[in-house]
């Protein structure tokens, strides 16, 4: 399945957004997700089912003014 | 002492936390300044959540309140999601709305400023509102929900100061029980003392600590000249006359010829 991960074309088998994120090595409370410009809850990422072409964004904190 | 939406907050002084020369210097800026509640983003996270991991163990540390902002955000549909994804990682409703309008000025759309804010405040959000400095816009806020206003006083980043004393102090006479912080364009403690001294209720600036040559003791700097700024308004300020006045009494002066 192709997916847009912050901006970037990757080819994964993931199917839930809980998996996506186990496979590109990302963990941690702190971090905030979206697909197709909604927030995905924490909660709701193991049961979230992905889809060809989806854009995730995956967020975290960062300096701000 | 300072009350925002029954929180009370020991400081005037709002500081953001972006553009620091080094972390450790970030966070010995924010003690020197005394502010009691710093302004943080969200970001792509590149690392694999190691990025951010370090960042928010550095700013749990600090111990101050959090205000999350949607910098850099361009539509409505985007400022509304980074609001509610940072509603989850930050753990606070409370959010800085920034929908930018323009890439030159960074003005705020306030179009879709309006529009977001009634759709956050809908949601339980605090807003606050980066906005402009028009008696319209801020009327259109107050009725979307908005508790609190955020004006400009100069470009973000510009370090120009107030450059619209008439409207700031317009904009404090109309809605006086409102709480107004000025957000963005200060460059110096002594403008920080102006807005104050109009009775702006709080400042929040970020790049003229962080540019700042030493940035620790421009924070603490900043931490002073908003704490006069406020006494000298409380004082009652004299208004300026046209003619000299003289200060020592004329009566009992001596005559020499």
């Amino acid at each position: 399945m192709k997916l847009m991960v912050n901006g970037e074309t990757h080819e994964i088998a993931a199917t839930t957004l809980a998996e996506l994120l186990a496979a590109l090595d990302y963990e941690g409370d702190w971090l905030a997700t979206a697909v197709n410009s909604d927030l995905v809850h924490k909660a709701n990422r193991a049961e979230f089912r992905l889809s060809d072409g989806d854009r995730i964004e995956i967020l975290s904190p960062m300096q701000g003014g | 002492m300072f009350d925002l939406f029954g929180t009370t907050l020991p400081s005037r002084l709002l500081l953001g936390t972006a553009q620091y020369p080094s972390p450790a210097i970030l966070a010995d800026a924010v003690k020197a300044s005394g502010t009691s509640m710093v302004t943080v983003s969200l970001r792509r996270e590149m690392a694999g959540g190691r990025a951010g991991e370090k960042f928010w163990s550095l700013i749990r540390a600090l111990g101050t309140r959090i205000l999350p902002n949607t910098a850099g955000c361009h539509s409505v549909k985007e400022a509304v999601t980074t609001a509610k994804m940072a509603r989850e990682v930050f753990g606070t409703n409370w959010i800085k709305l920034e929908v930018i309008g323009n890439h030159d000025t960074l003005q705020p759309d306030v179009f879709g400023l309006v529009e977001a804010a009634r759709i956050l405040c809908e949601d339980g959000f605090a807003v606050f509102p980066y906005t402009t400095d028009d008696l319209v816009v801020a009327e259109r806020l107050l009725a979307a929900g908005c508790k609190v206003l955020m004006p400009w006083c100069a470009p973000i980043g510009s370090a120009l100061g107030p450059i619209n004393m008439m409207a700031l102090c317009s904009m404090r006479g109309h809605f006086p029980g409102v709480p107004l912080i000025v957000d963005a364009g200060l460059g110096r403690p002594s403008h920080a003392a102006r807005v104050m001294e109009l009775g702006f209720d709080a400042v929040l600036l970020n790049t003229a600590v962080a540019k700042a040559a030493d940035p620790v003791g421009m924070a603490r700097a900043f931490g002073k000249a908003v704490e006069a700024g406020r006494e000298a308004f409380l004082s009652g300020i004299l208004e300026p006359r046209e003619l000299a006045v003289p200060s020592t009494p004329i009566f009992g002066r001596a005559v020499f010829s």
